[in-house]
């Protein structure tokens, strides 16, 4: 962060407190910065933040339970864009007992979303939410999980490591216990015979519409609005993703996502571990791009530990982030078109190369999904001489490729020339023209306002990425361009990830001269402790995933784990705006619309 | 003109059928046979298909493949101490490991009741096991590592996938033979070590 930019948000806040006095207050707990609205003036404010200050996209809606000072929190981050530079923070406070808050969605529609998780996970209810209802847990869930007084099924202990393990460590399985003991809680009056899912016809009746509304788009013939049921078993869904849709003849009037099928409170899982222990947890997020997660999660506590990350490393990260960036851009790519009827021919095509980068992680770290890389400080290991093992079991083939000379052949052959053939079969391909120009388009003040972020944000005509807008790594001395595409329809969203690959690239092209120019350099700096403690305070980190922003907001009281850890999660904001892209499509169109956001359930639904 | 895109395309379609055939007659058996020929099939070079026939034939894994921990026992023809435990229990992968899989019982000298640096059984469930290699990456005496085993399938995972101590014990040739030059690495930082504290011993 530079003094210029920092000097804006001071200068914004100063403008804050001019306007609205008392309703303003400053945060003077160490470690901490923004401003504590009082929550009775939060709408008031947050228009003032948009409208005056221009912080036109609020990103991310994190939510704390102070359990000692007995209130929740909520902690806003928004920017300004395309402009860039580091985001606001405002915070407003509600008591523990009756938890309610202003709802933000008439402001920023992108808060829609983030609300249903607060009030699902805290329990914060939303004054003025249009649809607040649970989002990740199912309806009959009793209780609110991420409150620091909630004990989850199975519970052991508030914090990893466990006593039980050493030094008296007599093994014992999690489901031996009590399965159905006292930890887990139900509603009143439920029983296993008795449940019918209530929340599923309040859903579909919420869809449907009355018949006098019917006949969008064709007039004189009385026609009847079908509620659909789309997924979650649904091949082209992308995993466990639902949506009801609400049609007209084959047109799309209402839209809702469902989702929290793969919902395993991931949030609370890294408020039990220590820091350190979440890094392989991250993988598990955006299972496509691990090396993005790490990233993003190392860069996060390093600032707050105001850890220094060798050239090396640096260098080692950013080979494997935009690796990893095209790796995800051809498997969205690859998989778009499945969704539009070419049956995995042109996936195959499209992650064929994937393999090959998959072997180099595998040879790097060891996995070559799950890839768990980075460390505060640095990466877990250099480069490997060569790729390849040597046979062991009956069967094994052995392979021995040159690892630098791998790295050259990729970057400067193999991947601009496999990029090259996808856009000489995809582009100017008919079929994807007609199924793609013009479907499921999203203006760019409609994608602000609805916080989308990464390829959705720009391939509606936004210049927003965050490793030119808010710097980090060594991303500022490498040159490459901010790919923008600007009618923000599908066909644009496919063009981007096109572009954005070339962009990597150029990216690696420059990277991988300076690799072999820094072979033998320290690449993890530090002691390398496994039990970090980082200083009290609270920090929101970034970073420009494939897929949008991947934002942690980690609030530390000082301990070995955690106080909060909360994730904003590009797939699950980018969706925020599917009925707004959907409305008025064929049902045919919303499979490509959904595939065009690139979404992925383990950072969805976390 | 409409249709040339997609004949562009089924061009490219046909020229990955293509490729695969012109690969297999530049290699000839030996594509299927020699190493160089398998190392051109998964390389930079390969044009057309990139199957592996599976199971009769596998990648080898590198080195750095990580999958279930194992425990570094001595060789049985060790001069000394065959079969001794290089684990001192000392807790740090237990303390370590993410999902908690880890549980060690630590021995105790049954005359005084002190703990003695070795385990009495050695605890992983892995089910639970995550693969991150945390706990062969931080411990201090090369004591547990990551296995290159990946086929664990089982008809019963409640008998059979807590491994126990017996389970876990490897010797340390296996750990040289899966990943030779690391085990090599490892061993000269050790001698290394030990020199330097030999060295302090005498000052």
């Amino acid at each position: 962060m530079t003094d210029t930019t920092s000097e804006t948000v001071h200068s914004a806040t100063d403008l804050l407190f001019e306007k609205f006095g008392d309703a303003i207050q400053a945060d003077d707990r160490e470690g901490y910065e923004g401003v504590i609205v009082s929550s009775d003036q939060l709408v008031d404010v947050a228009q003032s933040i948009r409208d005056d200050l221009g912080y036109n996209l609020l990103t991310n809606l994190s939510y704390v339970d102070y359990l000692a000072d007995d209130f929740f929190e909520v902690v806003y981050h928004a920017y300004r864009v395309p402009a860039g530079g580091p985001p606001l923070t405002f915070r407003a406070r509600t008591p523990r007992n009756e938890a309610i808050l202003p709802s933000l969605t008439g402001v920023w529609p992108s808060a829609d979303f983030q609300e249903r998780e607060a009030w699902d996970l805290m329990g914060i209810r939303f004054a003025g939410h249009p649809n607040l209802k649970r989002i990740l847990t199912w309806e009959g869930f009793e209780g609110h999980p991420m409150r620091k007084d909630w004990r989850e099924p199975f519970y052991e202990e508030d914090n990893k490591p466990f006593k039980t393990r050493w030094p008296g460590g007599e093994v014992d399985r999690a489901e031996m216990r009590v399965p159905y003991g006292m930890n887990v809680q139900y509603p009143a009056g439920f029983t296993v015979d008795g449940y019918s899912p209530e929340g599923d016809a309040a859903l579909y009746a919420g869809l449907a519409v009355p018949e006098s509304a019917s006949g969008i788009g064709v007039q004189q013939i009385k026609t009847d609005q079908l509620v659909v049921n789309l997924g979650p078993q649904h091949p082209s869904t992308h995993g466990v993703f639902r949506m009801t849709v609400t049609l007209d003849g084959e047109t799309i009037t209402r839209l809702e996502p469902v989702m929290g099928y793969l919902h395993r409170n991931h949030e609370q899982i890294g408020e039990r571990n220590t820091y350190l222990m979440n890094m392989p947890y991250t993988d598990r997020l955006d299972y496509i791009s691990s090396m993005a997660n790490n990233m993003a999660y190392a860069i996060t506590v390093e600032k707050m530990l105001g850890q220094e990350v060798p050239y090396r490393a640096e260098l080692l990260r950013v080979l494997m982030v935009e690796l990893t960036r095209i790796v995800n851009h051809y498997w969205a790519i690859g998989f778009l078109l499945n969704d539009l009827g070419a049956f995995f021919t042109p996936s195959l095509y499209a992650i064929l190369e994937r393999e090959l980068v998959l072997d180099l992680f595998e040879a790097t770290t060891g996995s070559r999904m799950m890839c768990n890389y980075m460390r505060f400080g640095g990466v877990a290991y250099d480069l490997p001489p060569y790729i390849g093992g040597p046979a062991v079991k009956p069967g094994d083939r052995a392979r021995e490729l040159d690892t630098l000379q791998f790295l050259n052949d990729l970057v400067f052959e193999r991947l601009p020339r496999s990029l090259d053939e996808l856009d000489r079969l995809l582009t100017t391909n008919e079929v994807i023209i007609t199924r793609c120009k013009g479907v499921g388009v999203l203006p760019a003040d409609v994608a602000i306002a609805y916080g989308a972020t990464g390829p959705v944000l720009r391939a509606s005509g936004v210049p927003y990425d965050l490793r030119r807008a808010d710097p980090y790594s060594i991303y500022n001395d490498l040159d490459f361009d901010v790919a923008v595409r600007y009618n923000g329809d599908t066909y644009d969203r496919y063009l981007i990830r096109m572009d954005e690959v070339r962009q990597s690239l150029r990216i690696l092209q420059q990277v991988v001269p300076m690799l072999k120019e820094t072979a033998g350099e320290d690449y993890w700096a530090g002691k390398r402790p496994y039990n970090v403690r980082v200083p009290v305070g609270e920090h929101y980190g970034h970073h420009e995933n494939p897929k949008g922003e991947l934002g942690f907001h980690i609030v530390s009281d000082g301990t070995a784990n955690p106080y909060r850890y909360h994730i904003r999660a590009p797939s699950f904001i980018n969706i925020t705006p599917l009925e707004e892209m959907c409305r008025g499509s064929k049902i045919a169109d919303a499979i490509i619309i959904l595939g065009s956001i690139d979404i992925v359930l383990g950072e969805l639904d976390r | 003109m409409y249709g040339v895109g997609i004949l562009k395309g089924l061009g490219i379609t046909l020229k990955h059928f293509v490729d695969t055939y012109v690969d297999d007659f530049k290699w000839g058996i030996r594509r299927y046979t020699s190493d160089e020929g398998f190392t051109a099939r998964q390389g930079l070079e390969t044009e057309g298909l990139f199957t592996v026939q599976y199971p009769e034939e596998k990648i080898a894994v590198p080195e750095r493949f990580r999958f279930v921990p194992f425990l570094v026992v001595n060789d049985q023809d060790h001069a000394t101490e065959p079969d001794a435990d290089w684990c001192t229990s000392c807790g740090i992968c237990a303390k370590v490991c993410p999902p908690q899989c880890i549980w060690i019982i630590r021995s105790t000298d049954p005359d005084t009741g002190r703990p003695v640096p070795q385990p009495k059984d050695f605890f992983i469930d892995i089910d639970i096991c995550m693969n991150c290699g945390f706990c062969a990456e931080f411990c201090p005496f090369d004591a547990i590592k990551m296995d290159h085993d990946y086929e664990l399938s089982d008809y019963d995972r409640t008998s059979t996938h807590i491994y126990n101590h017996a389970k876990l014990a490897k010797p340390l040739s296996y750990w040289q033979m899966i990943a030779p030059s690391r085990a090599e690495q490892e061993r000269l930082s050790r001698e290394a070590d030990e020199a330097a504290k030999a060295a302090r011993k005498r000052k």
